[in-house]
C-alpha cells in the first residue's frame, strides 16, 4: 500500500509499484484532468508538480515518490481556476482541441514559479510539450500574460 | 438484415466517406419543427431541433457537428445566436445523439466534421433554425398580449410590445412558442448587420479545458467498466498466428484476453495499465501477410516508376499543347519532389467505451462523423442502428483521423464478447501510430517551358502516389481518376476540390496512381498540402529560372483568378515583399485555394550560427468569403502552421517489412513552441461565398518556408522531411 499526498489529500493506493503515477492518478484517484499522450515522457500532455516542479507523470512509477512529496495536478492548480496561467488562458482563448492543456499549464505554473518573468528564450527552454493543434502562439503571450497578472498580485 | 438497415448503412457510409473527404453532399435538411417529446438531455422548451430555451432563459443550442477544437461549436452557435436575437452569455451548446438524428429522419443532417465543412455546409439550415425560433418565440408573446406580431422587437432574448412598452423574455415564451407552427418563409440577416455572428466571440468551451473538468472520451468512466489494450498485427495485410494467454493470465489485474477478428488481440483488465502491462509480456505471433516484402525503398521505386509512365495515368486539368510548348521552349526547367507517408498523431490516442448487450450497443467515443460511428457500432455488435447509440465527446484532436472508425468497431468487438459490461479500450501511442490512416505517399515531376522574355508558355504536372479515394471511397472515382488528388489544381472555380490559380496557355497536370498498400486517409489539408509544395517551389524555381521576383512572375500568370490573386497581393502588402528585408532576413512566397478558400504567405527565415533555419515570421492572408469568427480564424491559422510546418521539418512514417517503423513522439518528432514563428493572420473576406478555414492554410505554410530557405541558402529542398538536410 502506496501513500500518495496528491492536491493537500492523502490517498492509500493498492498498486504495483512500477506503476506510473500517471495511471495511479486517472484509475486509482480518479483525477482524469492528467491526460496520456505517449507514455515515454515525450509529449508532456501527463504533467503534473511534484514539490513545485513539473514533472511527467507517464514515465514516473510510484517507487520513485515519497508520502511527503507533495504532488499536485491540474484539478489542484487553483479551486476556481483563478491561478493567474489559467486566467491568460481563459483570456487569450488558448486551447483548441485542449487535450494537451492541463500539461502546458501545469508546465506554465512551474516555470513561472522559478522565474517570475520569463523571456522568450526561457519559455522555449521550459515549454517542451508537443500541441498538434498548434496553439503555441497564444501559450507564449499567455505565459507573458499571466507573469503580468501575478506581478501585479503580488505588487 | 432488414431492408431499413441495408439502405441506412449504406447511407451511412456514402456520407462518412464524403464527410472525410470534402465532397459537397447533395442533400438539403431544412430546419425542422419542433417534436412532442424532447430527446436531448436539456431539460426546456424545444422551440424547433436547434433551440431549446429553459425557464431561466438560458438558450441551449444543438450542434451536429463536432468539436476537436477547430470552433465549429462556437461559430455554429453564433450563426444560430445571431438569428434567434438571444443573448450570447445565456448560449450553451448540447450535441443531439446519432440514434436521436436517426430516431428523427436525419432532422440535425449531417454530422460528420471533415473537409472544412462543420459551418460552410450547415450554415443555412442553422441560421434559419435560429431565426424561425424568433419568429415563432415573438409569435407566442403577440398571442399572450393579443397584439400583431409586427408591432413586437427583441434584443438579447426580450421581447417588447412597442406601443404599450410590455416585456416578457424567451424563457416565458418558449414553451408556448414550441407548440406553434414553423413559419414558412424565414429570411436570414444580411452579414453586414450581424451582432454576434462575425464578432471575434470568446469559444464556448474553454473554461472546462483549463480545470481538468472536461470528460473526453478516453477518459471516461461508467459502473462495473473494465479496460482493455489491443494490439492489431502491424504488417498491413498480415494477420494473428497465435498468442500464449497462459503467459500472462495470472497477471495483475487481468481478466480475459480476446482475439478481435483475424488481425488482434486485446488484453482487458481491472486497469488500463495492468491490460497494458500484461499485453505487452503477451507472446504473439503475426502472420506477416502478403506485403512482408515491401518497404520504403519498394514504394520509393513504384512511384519513380510513375514519374514518366504512360500507363495507369488520369489527367486532372489540361490546356493547350504541353509537349509542342517544351519543345519550343528557350528554356526548359525539370525538377522532381516527393513527400512522406503521415500519420495525424492526434493528442488523445484513439479509444473508444462500448457496452454490449444482446438488445442494445452503446459507445462512448470522439469522433469526426457521429453516424458513421453509429454505423460501425452497429456492424460489429451485429444489431440494427435504431438499436445502437452514440455519445459524442469532444475529440482530443481529428485532422482527418476519426473520420475513420476502426477503433470504434475494435471496441466493440471487444465489448460483444462480454456482454452487459462496458470496455474502455485505449490504443497505446503505439497501437495509434502503428495503425493510423496514413496521409497518400508522392512523387511529383514538374517540368516548365520558359520562352525568351522569361514567361511560361508551358507546364507539365505529373504526380505519381497513391489515391485516397481508391482505397476509402471507390464510389467517388471519376471513370477511375482521383478527382481529390488533384485539390487546388482544378480547372473549374466550381469544383469542390480547389481551383488552380494560374493561366498557362499549354498545361497538363496528371496522376499516376500508384497505389501502395499502406491505408491511406484525409490528413489535415489532405492533398492540397503536397500539391501547393510541388507546384509553388516548382513557380518559386522557374521564377529564379526566368531571373524574375517569384510575386511578379506570379501574378503575370493570375489576371483570370482576382481572387487568387488578391490575398496573395494582400500578403506580400503585410509581409514588405519588394522592400529589403532584416538583415540576415530571406523571404519565400506562395498561394493556393482549397477547401472554398483563398490562401497566400510571406514566409521570412534565418539561419542560425549552425546553419540550422530560423522560421521567423510567417505572414498568411486568407479570403474566406464570410468570416464567421475572425479569432478562431486567426487561431485556425496559426495552428495550421504548426501542422504544416511540423511535418515539413520532421515528421515521415517509412515502411519495413510491410509495416510502419515509427511508434512513438520519439522518432515522429512534433513542432515544438521553440520552432514556432511569429503568425500574423490577414483575414481578408471579400463576401459572398462561405469558405472553409480549419484546413485550407495549412497548404502554404511550408512552401513559403521552402522557398525563403531557397532564398537563404540557395539550396532547393525537393524532398521531406528537412531533418534529413542538415537543415533543423
Amino acid at each position: 500500500m502506496a501513500k500518495l499526498n496528491v492536491n493537500g489529500r492523502q490517498f492509500d493506493v493498492d498498486v504495483d509499484p512500477e506503476t506510473p503515477l500517471l495511471w495511479v492518478l486517472r484509475e486509482q484517484i480518479g483525477l482524469t484532468g492528467t491526460k496520456y499522450g505517449c507514455g515515454i515522457a515525450q509529449c508532456g500532455a501527463c504533467t503534473v508538480h511534484v514539490n513545485g516542479e513539473a514533472q511527467r507523470s507517464c514515465a514516473l512509477p510510484i517507487s520513485a515518490l515519497e508520502e511527503t512529496d507533495e504532488i499536485v495536478t491540474i484539478e489542484g492548480l487553483s479551486p476556481d481556476s483563478s491561478h493567474p496561467v489559467q486566467r491568460a488562458w481563459l483570456e487569450l482563448d488558448v486551447p483548441q482541441c485542449g487535450y494537451c492543456q492541463s500539461g502546458q499549464i501545469m508546465a506554465a505554473a512551474a516555470l513561472l514559479a522559478s522565474t517570475p518573468e520569463p523571456t522568450d528564450e526561457d519559455i522555449d527552454a521550459a515549454m517542451t510539450n508537443i500541441c498538434r493543434c498548434g496553439t503555441y502562439q497564444r501559450i507564449r503571450a499567455a505565459i507573458h500574460l499571466a507573469a503580468d497578472y501575478a506581478n501585479k498580485n503580488a505588487g | 438484415m432488414s431492408e431499413r438497415h441495408r439502405i441506412s448503412r449504406r447511407g451511412f457510409i456514402v456520407g462518412s466517406a464524403a464527410a472525410a473527404g470534402g465532397l459537397a453532399l447533395g442533400f438539403h435538411v431544412p430546419f425542422a419543427a419542433a417534436q412532442t417529446a424532447s430527446s436531448t438531455t436539456s431539460e426546456g422548451a424545444e422551440v424547433n431541433v436547434w433551440v431549446l430555451i429553459q425557464p431561466n432563459d438560458d438558450v441551449v443550442i444543438r450542434i451536429a457537428r463536432s468539436e476537436m477544437g477547430q470552433g465549429t461549436l462556437t461559430g455554429l452557435a453564433q450563426l444560430v445566436a445571431e438569428e434567434l436575437e438571444c443573448d450570447w452569455s445565456k448560449v450553451k451548446t448540447e450535441y443531439p445523439t446519432p440514434g436521436q438524428n436517426l430516431a428523427r429522419k436525419r432532422v440535425w443532417g449531417d454530422m460528420s466534421t471533415g473537409g472544412s465543412r462543420g459551418i460552410r455546409q450547415s450554415q443555412e439550415y442553422v441560421r434559419k433554425g435560429g431565426a424561425a425560433a424568433r419568429m415563432m418565440l415573438i409569435q407566442a408573446a403577440a398571442n399572450a398580449w393579443s397584439v400583431p406580431a409586427s408591432e413586437c422587437v427583441v434584443e438579447k432574448g426580450v421581447i417588447t410590445h412597442k406601443p404599450s412598452g410590455r416585456t416578457t423574455t424567451y424563457g416565458k415564451v418558449a414553451a408556448a412558442a414550441a407548440q406553434l407552427e414553423p413559419p414558412a418563409e424565414v429570411p436570414l440577416k444580411d452579414p453586414k448587420d450581424w451582432k454576434i455572428a462575425g464578432k471575434p466571440m470568446k469559444r464556448l468551451d474553454t473554461a472546462e479545458k483549463l480545470n481538468g473538468k472536461l470528460v473526453y472520451a478516453i477518459d471516461v468512466k461508467l459502473p462495473g467498466m473494465l479496460n482493455a489494450a489491443i494490439k492489431d498485427c502491424p504488417h498491413f495485410g498480415g494477420k494473428l498466428k497465435s498468442y500464449d494467454e497462459a503467459a500472462i493470465k495470472n497477471m495483475p489485474g487481468v481478466r480475459h484476453v480476446l482475439k478481435i477478428g483475424e488481425t488482434g488481440v486485446a488484453v482487458v483488465a481491472d486497469t488500463w495499465w495492468q491490460a497494458k502491462t500484461a499485453l505487452d509480456a503477451l507472446p504473439i505471433e503475426w502472420d506477416e501477410g502478403p506485403n512482408a516484402d515491401v518497404s520504403s525503398e519498394t514504394i520509393a521505386e513504384l512511384l519513380k516508376e510513375g514519374l514518366d509512365s504512360n500507363e495507369g495515368v488520369f489527367v486532372g486539368n489540361q490546356a493547350g499543347d504541353v509537349k509542342a510548348a517544351l519543345e519550343k521552349a528557350a528554356k526548359k526547367v525539370e525538377a522532381v519532389y516527393g513527400t512522406p507517408f503521415l500519420n495525424h498523431a492526434c493528442m488523445e490516442p484513439m479509444n473508444c467505451t462500448a457496452k454490449w448487450t444482446p438488445d442494445r450497443c452503446e459507445v462512448w467515443v470522439a469522433s469526426q462523423n457521429g453516424e458513421a460511428s453509429l454505423a460501425a457500432c452497429s456492424e460489429a455488435a451485429g444489431l440494427p442502428p435504431e438499436k445502437c447509440e452514440v455519445y459524442k465527446h469532444h475529440l482530443g484532436g481529428g485532422f482527418g483521423r476519426r473520420g475513420f472508425q476502426d477503433y470504434v468497431t475494435k471496441a466493440v468487438l471487444a465489448a460483444k464478447q462480454i456482454p452487459g459490461v462496458p470496455i474502455k479500450m485505449i490504443w497505446s501511442r503505439e497501437e495509434d501510430m502503428l495503425h493510423g490512416r496514413f496521409r497518400p505517399i508522392t512523387q511529383a515531376k514538374l517540368v516548365g517551358a520558359l520562352d525568351e522574355n522569361g514567361d511560361l508558355t508551358g507546364l507539365h504536372f505529373r504526380i505519381s502516389g497513391q489515391s485516397i479515394l481508391a482505397a476509402v471511397r471507390p464510389a467517388g472515382m471519376q471513370d477511375g481518376m482521383d478527382p481529390l488528388h488533384f485539390q487546388g489544381l482544378h480547372a473549374s472555380a466550381d469544383s469542390p476540390f480547389g481551383q488552380f490559380g494560374y493561366t498557362i496557355p499549354n498545361l497538363l497536370i496528371d496522376h499516376a496512381m500508384r497505389n501502395t498498400h499502406v491505408p491511406p486517409g484525409f490528413w489535415r489539408g489532405v492533398n492540397h498540402n503536397q500539391n501547393a509544395i510541388y507546384l509553388e517551389c516548382f513557380m518559386d524555381e522557374l521564377a529564379h529560372a526566368a531571373g524574375k521576383d517569384p510575386l511578379e512572375f506570379r501574378r503575370k500568370l493570375m489576371g483570370n483568378h482576382p481572387k487568387h490573386l488578391a490575398v496573395l497581393n494582400a500578403a506580400a502588402e503585410k509581409a514588405g515583399w519588394g522592400t529589403p528585408p532584416p538583415e540576415g532576413v530571406y523571404r519565400g512566397i506562395c498561394q493556393h485555394m482549397g477547401f472554398g478558400s483563398y490562401c497566400a504567405a510571406v514566409a521570412e527565415v534565418s539561419l542560425k550560427p549552425d546553419g540550422k533555419i530560423k522560421v521567423n515570421r510567417l505572414v498568411i492572408a486568407v479570403d474566406c468569403g464570410i468570416a464567421v469568427n475572425p479569432d478562431q480564424i486567426a487561431a485556425q491559422v496559426e495552428g495550421s502552421v504548426v501542422y504544416g510546418l511540423g511535418a515539413a521539418f520532421f515528421q515521415e512514417n517509412t515502411v519495413e517489412k510491410g509495416r510502419m517503423v515509427q511508434e512513438n513522439f520519439d522518432t515522429f518528432e512534433s513542432l515544438l513552441i521553440e520552432h514556432m514563428p511569429k503568425v500574423e493572420t490577414v483575414l481578408v473576406p471579400s463576401g459572398g461565398f462561405w469558405g472553409g478555414i480549419g484546413e485550407p492554410t495549412i497548404a502554404v505554410a511550408a512552401p513559403a518556408v521552402l522557398n525563403a530557405i531557397f532564398a537563404a541558402t540557395g539550396k532547393r529542398i525537393r524532398t521531406l522531411p528537412l531533418k534529413h538536410h542538415g537543415l533543423v
